[in-house]
């Protein structure tokens, strides 16, 4: 069966994209192959392992249960633009120090993850930061370390914000 | 790419979308959140001629209030549920179980009418809608009919839904004075696959629960009422619910399998647990009164 390919344009990290593709091809795949933005990782491509973990609209989604046609209009910010604008710098500083990454799959992921965590809870417990990131498997590092991460970012920012404060 | 190829469409009006249900009928799919299609089609376990994309129906994802009921549009995603002030005072039970569906970045995109469309025996939304006496509204060209939660799921994924219809609204009564509900599950991971849940909602007193629906999940090819075990724990005053009674009711409602997360004994096990979790709540749920 041959299916009718599409004009899609939408913003990834801040730029106009306008491409043609597949209605069948994922957002993962779109980033990975027809941007070469391959800091999104496709590892399950089932919604499980959050490999994949991107933000769409200011919110976090998994671009592997996404279409690329779906995301017509959006503003999709990935590993690459987070990086550049060095929005969780802090947090891509703690996983390093605690060593919180070991291959590194998981890491984008996470940190989607984390800093979305990050700005709805300023002071996530131990138990709420392996909540939000049970959706993200990493076979490496046990977790212990990547809470840690996360919980020492928290608690600098909010001494910071502290700081501020007096 | 993994999926079988595919037609995609994007109505802009439901009217639209309900033309091509009725034009493509047993070979299109509906697609909301697509946080189980997607999947389902990236590991061809589904293919469809053409995807209905019906994201752009703003019609279909408010959350309303009418004198006795909230009304949920059918892609209301689990988020817009979890944060919905009318949800927190009118179906709490709802506001309780979506914490245990999947990943925060699933719960950005998934939808309560997906949820129910797909019928996964493990769901959660499922089971409280049934728990809750809700009623889904069915669309098709030209018409629509209500059809009761509990008559809606019809077997392992399938449900009462036609090929040419769209779920469109759900229609959740409003809890009602001395109600209470209670929501457990047991998962290998916080957001991960249900092994046995159970939703539960009665009217709660210091002596007895009555009116007391109890559906499980993750046991039955549908959600499963446990009819037996209600009327154990109606019969009884709320301390004093004889467990080898609790139990044998258990044993008649729910028919678990083996499969490769669990044994049936295991998940029976895990019924009995849960329900003594519903009715421990139901005690100090009370107390705090």
């Amino acid at each position: 069966m041959t299916t009718e390919k599409r004009l899609i344009s939408l913003s990834v990290n801040g730029e106009l994209q306008a491409k043609i593709v597949e209605p069948r091809m994922s957002l993962a795949d779109f980033l990975r192959i027809e941007l070469e933005l391959t800091g999104t990782h496709v590892g399950c491509e089932s919604g499980v392992c959050g490999a994949c973990t991107v933000n769409i609209n200011g919110q976090t989604a998994r671009a592997c249960t996404i279409l690329a046609v779906q995301v017509e209009g959006d503003e999709v910010t990935t590993i690459e633009g987070a990086s550049e604008s060095g929005e969780f710098r802090d947090l891509q500083d703690a996983f390093h120090a605690r060593n919180a990454l070991q291959c590194g799959f998981c890491t984008p992921g996470m940190l989607m993850m984390s800093a979305e965590l990050l700005t709805q809870n300023s002071k996530p417990c131990r138990q709420e930061i392996r909540e939000y990131l049970s959706g993200n498997y990493c076979r490496c590092t046990g977790y212990e370390a990547i809470v840690d991460a996360v919980e020492t970012v928290a608690q600098t920012r909010n001494a910071r914000v502290g700081e501020q404060d007096d | 790419m993994k999926p079988a190829p595919f037609d995609y469409v994007k109505p802009a009006s439901l009217e639209e979308a309900l033309e091509l249900r009725r034009r493509h009928g047993a070979e299109s799919a509906i697609l909301a959140g697509g946080q189980s299609l997607v999947p389902d089609f990236n590991q061809r376990l589904r293919s469809t001629e053409t995807v209905i994309d019906i994201n752009g129906l703003s019609a279909l994802s408010s959350i309303e209030e009418s004198q006795d009921m909230i009304s949920l549009g059918a892609i209301s995603r689990y988020r817009e549920i979890e944060t919905s002030a009318l949800v927190a005072e009118h179906a709490p039970l709802l506001k309780m179980a979506i914490p245990e569906i999947g990943s925060p970045a699933i719960r950005n995109r998934g939808t309560i009418g997906g949820s129910v469309s797909m019928a996964d025996p493990g769901a959660e939304l499922p089971a409280c809608l049934c728990a809750l006496g809700a009623n889904f509204e069915l669309a098709r060209a030209g018409s629509k009919r209500m059809i009761a939660a509990q008559n809606f799921f019809t077997g392992r994924y399938e449900t009462a839904l036609d090929n040419d219809e769209i779920l469109t609204r759900i229609d959740v009564p409003k809890n009602r004075v001395g109600f209470r509900s209670a929501f457990h599950e047991i998962a290998r991971r916080k957001t991960g696959y249900a092994m046995c849940g159970v939703a539960a909602h009665g009217k709660v007193t210091h002596q007895s629960v009555q009116n007391l629906k109890m559906v499980f999940f993750g046991t039955d090819d549908t959600p499963m009422l446990a009819v037996n075990t209600i009327s154990v724990i109606e019969g009884c005053a709320i301390n004093d619910v004889p467990p080898a009674e609790l139990d044998a009711a258990l044993s008649e409602d729910l028919h678990p399998s083996d499969d490769t997360h669990g044994s049936a004994k295991l998940r029976m096990h895990y019924a009995k647990v849960l329900t003594r979790r519903v009715l421990a709540q139901f005690v100090s749920a009370h107390g705090e009164e």
